[in-house]
């Protein structure tokens, strides 16, 4: 290994079981659908990104293309230990986020093509996934800006329950349920970490008791950049959360039930205390920064030996031998499992034709969606209009 | 399919303007405050945020007494972090509330530049329609009294090329307070720019509530010569100067644009029809300014009706100096647009 390899060679191999099986696990008591169904939402998220390469290289999106594979198990895993209306946040490598949370896939797959049927109706592309129908607030494009964003959110979830004692709308609640504790769930890249405003954020969450959760996605590189290149305490990211007062955890991210049965009780003392916290969550992604990455920065070797502990590959293993029912077969068949491989690729294939065979933006929604209440001469240029609705509201 | 509706309402503009004459006089600051409270009081969703807002009674004492009435969980001092609190009241705003964020002067909310320029106006449109923005944001504007380069800046020409939000800018209390009412009551994110110069100055506030519609100038005063169209603080120096001309039988039309998206062109080219020339003070750089913008305007739809090339009058192209006599004459004053208005009408 040169000198230069050496040097960037991924610093954070993945952390040990951080917690071991002793049993009163969160996810012991959840049915064995529920499990199955993350490693369809995994399996889902695989798929979806696969196809989307695909349709990279053959043009049909455009701009710039972040994929989430390798990383599945953190979107999954961690969505699952939230409530409906709990809000959520993201930054750009955000499709397994907007497909763990509920986003039809056809509105995600989309949106990337540029359609009128898009999540944001095409206007906002692969890094702007929002979705307001799951409490979704975007996808965001600029490193570290959502972690402000997600701060706001868990502030005004605190107020909504502390000053207006009664719910705002929120697709989570339904009918006059009263306002509920809330956490939000804010995702930052390991780049993110060395961003002012990630710092200005956990100084507010900490100095106000705001109940966000920072989840750093850390796959080990900030593009090409490995983690201990561009952060200090690269070796304990929970140093950080000290210094903003909150309590920080190291997760290992590659079982999605381990990560879960970890995430689970942190969330739960976040919403019922309203206090923030901080996750290192360890994670790898398989494929470069975006879809233009020739990834000299790390080794073949390097991708292998993560893709060895594959999260979904893990969690097919789980669920075909060591999970049994009652009469002690596996809660996931040969057959079950190779009918989840059929019914996810059909799943996918027609979100491509639906992205595929959807209309092009009307060109009248170039001066849509700007304001909300449009007025005369607010432009010299242009007249802005009311759009067509959002096809998720 | 769940519907999410916007729930804030927009102000009955129906109603007739009270007097702007009258005898209940105020402050700037206090005209601020007036409308603060009033929308506080109406809707518990406002909230107030920023540097010393609460328990200083705030830097420059515009939330005087606010913490007492509405408590710290309205009224919240924020620490130096202007592009935290800034992104805080992004995703506030889009969860459902309604903040109101004071920047202690405009020229800090350039740390928070990513948070105000690339989200607040843009959140809209990249969520194809999904979550507006509707924050206020609101602070002093302009050059303050020798605080150098740094301290005096007046954001207006910048932030005006960015789409996705409106901006105000008074030059009285009257205007202050019926204009940050509707900017509280907007749809859409509101950039409210104050002038510290002015936070003191007085003016009648009718005791009635009143709302000012975006996007309508006032004529502050009437002349068939020349037109001069300002906005903000300059818009004194331009009573001024119509003053001192009016003595050598030059009269002007003022316009106090009042908002700048949207800039009530409608009654600047209406004007320029009956002088045939126009003087645009701007208290931001010449290049790319709102004067820059109006001048372009008349001319694209005026340009028969010029009988002289549009001129402005901006700050020097410079950055702003501390010394006093350099800061003068680096500002638009009456001298400067008087002179310019002079040389319009060909009156040497």
């Amino acid at each position: 290994m040169s000198h230069a390899a050496a040097e960037l060679k991924m610093t954070t191999a993945p952390a040990p079981r951080t917690r071991p099986n002793t049993g009163g696990r969160s996810s012991d008591a959840l049915p064995a659908a529920t499990l199955v169904q993350w490693l369809r939402d995994m399996m889902l998220i695989r798929e979806f990104e696969n196809r989307c390469a695909q349709a990279y290289q053959q043009a049909k999106i455009g701009g710039f293309c972040h994929l989430y594979t390798g990383q599945e198990a953190a979107a999954v895993g961690t969505i699952a230990a939230t409530n409906p209306d709990d809000p959520i946040v993201t930054a750009y490598r955000d499709h397994g986020h907007a497909l763990a949370r509920g986003m039809d896939p056809g509105a995600c797959m989309a949106e990337m093509f540029g359609k009128a049927t898009g999540c944001a109706k095409g206007k906002g592309g692969s890094m702007h996934m929002f979705d307001k129908p799951h409490w979704l607030f975007g996808g965001h494009g600029i490193v570290g800006a959502q972690t402000a964003l997600g701060t706001g959110l868990a502030f005004a979830a605190r107020y909504e329950w502390e000053v207006l004692k009664r719910p705002l709308a929120n697709p989570g609640v339904t009918g006059a349920t009263p306002a509920k504790k809330k956490v939000c769930l804010t995702y930052l890249g390991d780049g993110a970490l060395n961003q002012g405003v990630l710092h200005e954020s956990m100084n507010l969450a900490g100095l106000w008791d705001i109940p966000v959760i920072y989840i750093v996605e850390n796959n080990g590189y900030s593009m090409g950049t490995a983690i201990a290149r561009g952060t200090t305490m690269a070796h304990d990211l929970t140093k950080k959360a000290e210094a903003y007062g909150m309590r920080g955890e190291i997760i290992d991210g590659f079982d999605v039930i381990d990560l879960y049965d970890a995430f689970k009780p942190l969330v739960d003392w976040c919403r019922e205390n309203q206090k923030p916290a901080f996750v290192d969550l360890k994670t790898y992604r398989y494929l470069g920064h975006s879809m233009s990455d020739p990834q000299k920065y790390r080794t073949k070797d390097e991708v292998e030996q993560f893709k060895s502990k594959d999260s979904i590959d893990r969690m097919a293993h789980v669920l075909m031998n060591e999970r049994k029912n009652k009469d002690s077969t596996p809660v996931l068949s040969e057959q079950a499992f190779t009918d989840l491989q059929t019914s996810i690729k059909e799943q996918v294939r027609h979100a491509m034709e639906f992205a595929e065979n959807s209309p092009v933006p009307d060109a009248s929604e170039l001066h849509t969606d700007v304001y909300l209440n449009p007025m005369p001469n607010l432009s010299p240029t242009a007249e802005y209009r009311h759009g067509a609705k959002n096809p998720l509201l | 399919m769940t519907t999410i509706e916007h729930t804030i309402e927009l102000p009955d503009f129906s109603k007739p303007l009270p007097p702007r004459e009258g005898d209940r006089v105020i402050q700037f600051r206090e005209a601020l405050r007036e409308a603060m409270s009033e929308e506080m009081r109406r809707d518990e969703r406002i909230f107030l945020m920023g540097e010393e807002v609460a328990q200083y009674n705030g830097a420059y004492k515009i939330s005087q007494g606010m913490l007492d009435e509405f408590g710290p969980k309205r009224i919240i001092d924020a620490p130096i972090s202007e592009n935290g609190f800034a992104g805080l009241a992004v995703g506030a705003a889009m969860y459902g509330l309604k903040p109101i964020i004071e920047f202690m002067s405009w020229s800090f909310s350039l740390v928070a530049a990513d948070q105000i320029l690339n989200n607040v106006p843009k959140m809209l449109y990249m969520s194809g329609g999904q979550w507006g923005c509707p924050v206020v944001f609101r602070g002093n504007d302009g050059a303050g009294g020798q605080l150098g380069s740094t301290h005096s800046w007046c954001v207006e020409g910048l932030y005006s090329n960015v789409p996705g939000m409106k901006i105000a800018i008074p030059s009285n209390p009257y205007d202050a307070k019926g204009l940050l009412k509707t900017a509280i009551r907007e749809l859409d994110p509101v950039f409210f720019l104050e002038s510290e110069r002015m936070l003191g100055d007085k003016g009648h506030v009718p005791p009635e509530e009143y709302y000012i519609p975006f996007g309508q100038a006032r004529l502050a005063r009437e002349g068939g010569d020349c037109t001069l169209v300002s906005f903000g603080r300059p818009v004194h120096f331009c009573m001024e100067a119509a003053e001192t001309l009016a003595q050598s039988g030059i009269e002007c039309d003022v316009l106090d644009m009042r908002t700048i998206r949207p800039l009530d062109i409608d009654a600047v080219i209406e004007s320029v029809k009956k002088t045939g020339r126009v003087v645009v003070v701007d208290q931001c750089w010449p290049f790319a300014s709102v004067a820059s913008e109006v001048c372009t305007q008349v001319m694209e739809r005026a340009f028969d009706w010029l009988d002289h090339p549009p001129v402005r009058v901006n700050t020097e192209d410079v950055p702003t100096p501390y010394a006093k006599n350099l800061e003068a004459a680096y500002l638009p004053n009456a001298g400067r647009i008087a002179a310019a208005v002079r040389n319009a009408v060909g009156a040497k």
